[in-house]
């Protein structure tokens, strides 16, 4: 023991030693990069002259920026930053940033447009307002010292916070108030054009790393409100089920126990958000709450949903894509005929269990119910929705309600946390205990009772011609959605495989939309996660049915789709990818289009004799047209990748007597550090119009590229995740 | 039952069954909300903290068994964020989402406290309990290499 002290102590000499005297390479230093507080607010704060909802400057030239989209590890505030401060052309280094108001956007008739973070939308669909918003505030600058000077507006330049016209110089703080009053005649055009920008493009560190180092950033797990108390909840381990009793008896004496409440669903609201039946334990501190949750006896009425499985799903999913299901665009009835008539076809059915979000921070949310003003700390993906909830939640004019923006501790879709019924949750208990309430789901509700990616299942069927290339395509899909709706998010089951960009003789799409009583939630790459694996792996049992290398398949079948070929290309020059390699090493290649990206990945992989999987490396080339931030796209691309790896290796939700059973870290299995393949990107962008996001489209390459690198290396063909339960091993044979 | 604990070089007094996990009295009892919750059975490792140097699941870990113990969390691994190990996190820039952040940052000072150059799988196995969901590990292995540098220069 003695020992180890010691030598804790000259590690701490050892870090004073290094942090005062080296001078370290940062890439931006953290004193000149734009900034925020690591603490939460849910009103604006910033001092100076607002130019408009998102820009506020001071006379001492600081420009506070209002962040109106979440910041979930993804680079959120820095994009918003990035995309403002191009078009209003100041210094980032004098940027300051805080959380825009969702309940001013609410009062003023949706004025930040969307606070909604998600799809991979932030960059691609959001830049056209947040650029505006900087041009339009540069252009009333420029007005206000225009009429200063007597100068026509056009001779003033704004550049770093600096307006000048010949001689004049003024700063953007001497003119804010000024053009605060500006209204121009027409808005200014924004510049969109990648070789005529001077911030965007440009790599910028992240301004909510350092509080993430040190933690100070407030997630709202972190939160503490005066006179707090906590809750711990479960709701019907089979979801939708029904509570019949509990028995308060059993825990009331317990240590720091307050209350048991009671949560009822609402009929017919099965929805974004709504609750579950549920009970509450309430107490003085969480973990006094959640042992005495745990102890507290319970009755739950369970109904028919107690068959389902995922083996039964899987049986049914199966029944179905073998029967005629709703079409999924343009019927093209020679498909089947020319499979039919043919007398080379390849089939192959593909699945794909429940995967669930298991955000590091486990789904919370704490809410002050007071008689005029209601406070909510929630991890959503769109704070304007968590103040609209609670509104509804409580029946009170959404104008008292005030959610406050939170680091979240991830989100990966669903709308985050937020999208479960945990906010409604912890209104309702406040509201009857009359307290500040803190819900947190204990890491096993979490998983139980998330928002769940669906089971999915699909058969594809080509007929190869004598070229060994595909006449036609037939191809039906089902997946396993909340009451059957036909999507989640801008995810249909199938949507992946019509979209595979491959130029067919003839295709045909179906599509089964089966219900389950599993509620649905988009997923990091909705759709494209799971079909990506489906729809890629089997272009390489047809490249390879034809005698087709299956990187020269994809170049071939995407010709005269330049955007496909440069990055298939640039993925070929790239890799050195073969076919050729010794048994037990594989190289496998895949390419899926989502969120408005083209995405290909390269996978190399060894097995073991005895089966063991490593995925050495993957290779990712994509194009997103433009990339704002290179350095938070590539993060966004080694995150991805190892996301979808966590599910298509090593994850898999079980469904058994309609409920979960896998639902904590030892037997919900995601990649770790041991297993993470080295991440390669690069990105070959067409410029032009495409403005793609880059928050998931890494990801759905990278499961079917490791596939197809398996199949090189042993010879087997995996059609069903996760790989770890298949057994891969393999014997040499004779050459 | 009042428990006194040393938390960052200070003396704290608390009243709480001997049995609850150190977790809880850090984040609820004494307001340090660094350490965080992720799973409860020291499985994914964000609630990582020093006890007498040793990295230790906060979750798994009754507070009697810290009593007479230095316990250090990420709030009192440094106070400027100058610690190697925090300042190779900014240089890569590993945190994405952050929430696991400060559970990888104690692993990691951890293990160059006790090894200041390690090899490749050094680092997986000292890592490899510390889940991160936004998938940060190529930065955190490429972290602990530069954090390594630093403290050996």
């Amino acid at each position: 023991m003695t020992k180890h002290i010691l030598s804790r102590r000259s590690f701490i000499r050892a870090s004073v030693a290094a942090g005062g005297g080296l001078m370290l390479g940062f890439h931006m230093p953290i004193a000149l990069a734009a900034s925020i507080s690591p603490r939460t607010q849910a009103t604006t704060t910033a001092i100076g002259t607002e130019i408009n909802a998102w820009i506020v400057i001071d006379k001492d030239g600081t420009v506070t920026l209002r962040i109106s989209h979440s910041e979930q590890g993804q680079g959120g505030i820095t994009s918003v930053a990035m995309l403002i401060a191009e078009e209003l052309n100041v210094d980032w280094s004098k940027i300051k940033t805080e959380w825009a108001d969702a309940n001013r956007h609410l009062r003023n008739n949706k004025e930040y447009k969307v606070m909604n973070t998600g799809g991979s939308r932030l960059v691609r669909m959001q830049h056209p307002h947040l650029m505006g918003a900087g041009a339009s505030a540069r252009e009333r600058l420029k007005q206000a010292a225009a009429e200063a000077w007597d100068v026509d507006r056009s001779e003033v330049q704004a550049k770093l916070g600096v307006l000048t016209a010949g001689n004049r110089r003024g700063t953007y703080g001497e003119f804010a108030e000024a053009a605060a009053k500006v209204t121009l005649d027409k808005e200014p055009d924004i510049v969109t054009d990648p070789a005529k920008w001077w911030l965007l493009g440009k790599s910028k560190q992240r301004v909510d790393i350092p509080h993430k180092v040190n933690g100070s950033a407030q997630y709202a797990i972190d939160t503490h409100v005066p006179g707090m108390v906590y809750a711990a909840v479960k709701a019907s381990p089979v979801p939708w089920g029904t509570l019949k009793s509990y028995n308060f008896d059993a825990i009331k004496s317990r240590p720091g126990v307050i209350a048991v409440v009671p949560l009822r669903a609402v009929p017919k609201k099965r929805g974004q958000a709504d609750i579950q039946d549920a009970v509450a334990v309430v107490a003085d501190t969480w973990y006094r709450a959640k042992t005495a949750l745990d102890l507290l006896p319970v009755e739950w009425e369970f109904g028919d949903s107690v068959n389902a499985s995922t083996a039964s799903y899987y049986a049914e999913g199966h029944r179905l894509v073998e029967q005629p299901g709703v079409v999924s665009t343009k019927a093209d009835p020679k498909a089947a005929e020319i499979i039919a008539a043919s007398s080379k076809v390849v089939t192959a059915s593909y699945e794909r269990p429940f995967e669930t979000h298991a955000r590091m921070e486990p789904i919370n949310a704490t809410v002050h119910v007071q008689p005029d003003r209601v406070d909510v700390w929630s991890p959503n993906q769109d704070q304007s929705q968590a103040v609209l909830l609670v509104a509804d939640q409580l029946k009170v004019d959404p104008k008292i309600v005030f959610a406050h923006t939170m680091f979240l501790g991830g989100s990966f879709g669903g709308g985050g946390a937020g999208g479960t019924g945990v906010t409604r949750q912890a209104a309702e208990i406040s509201k009857q205990i009359g307290k500040p309430v803190k819900v947190i789901w204990s890491r096993e509700e979490d998983m139980a009772q998330d928002k769940q990616r669906p089971l999915a299942v699909a058969k594809l069927t080509a007929s190869i011609g004598d070229d060994g290339l595909p006449t036609a395509l037939f191809t039906r899909a089902a997946w396993f959605i909340m009451d059957g709706t036909a999507r989640v998010g801008s995810a249909a089951a199938d949507t992946v495989i019509y979209n595979m960009p491959y130029k067919f003789p003839h295709r045909h799409h179906e599509r089964h939309d089966v219900k389950t009583h599993i509620p649905s939630a988009t997923h990091r790459a909705p759709g494209a996660n799971q079909m990506g694996f489906m729809s890629e792996s089997f272009v390489d049992e047809m490249a390879i049915a034809g005698g087709w290398d299956p990187l020269e398949w994809r170049i071939k079948m995407t010709e005269g789709s330049p955007d496909w070929q440069r990055v298939l290309k640039t993925l070929k020059e790239k890799s050195g990818f073969r076919t050729d390699l010794p048994k037990g090493e594989g190289m496998g290649v895949a390419v899926v289009a989502s969120h408005g990206t083209i995405a290909a990945a390269c996978a190399t992989v060894t097995v073991s004799r005895r089966g063991r999987l490593n995925i050495e490396k993957i290779l990712v080339v994509l194009d997103a047209g433009r990339v704002i931030n290179p350095n938070a796209a590539t993060e966004q691309c080694e995150g991805s990748v190892c996301w979808e790896l966590s599910h298509a290796w090593t994850g898999g939700l079980e469904l058994e007597g309609g409920r979960f059973i896998n639902t904590n870290f030892d037997t919900y299995n995601l990649l770790r550090i041991d297993q993470n393949p080295h991440v390669e990107t690069i990105f070959a962008s067409s410029g032009g119009k495409r403005w793609g996001g880059l928050g998931e489209p890494a990801g759905p390459p990278a499961p079917p590229a490791v596939a197809n690198a398996i199949y090189y290396a042993t010879g087997k063909r995996i059609r069903s995740t996760p790989f770890r339960s298949h057994d891969l091993s393999w014997v040499e044979t004779k050459a | 039952m009042q428990l006194t604990l040393q938390i960052n070089g200070k003396r704290e007094t608390v009243d709480i069954e001997p049995e609850t996990p150190l977790l809880w009295v850090l984040r609820d009892s004494i307001g340090l909300t660094g350490t965080k919750y992720g799973c409860g059975i020291a499985r994914c490792g964000v609630c990582t903290v020093h006890v007498d140097g040793q990295p230790m699941k906060a979750c798994q870990l009754p507070v009697s068994a810290a009593v007479g113990k230095q316990i250090t969390t990420i709030e009192g691994l440094s106070t400027t964020s100058s610690h190697p190990v925090q300042q190779a996190w900014v240089e890569v820039g590993v945190p994405q989402c952050g929430y696991c952040q400060s559970g990888q940052i104690m692993a990691a000072a951890a293990l160059l406290a006790k090894r200041t150059n390690p090899t490749d799988a050094e680092i997986e196995a000292a890592m490899a309990d510390n889940l991160c969901r936004c998938g940060t590990y190529q930065r955190i292995r490429q972290a602990i290499r530069r954090a390594s540098e630093l403290l050996r220069a």
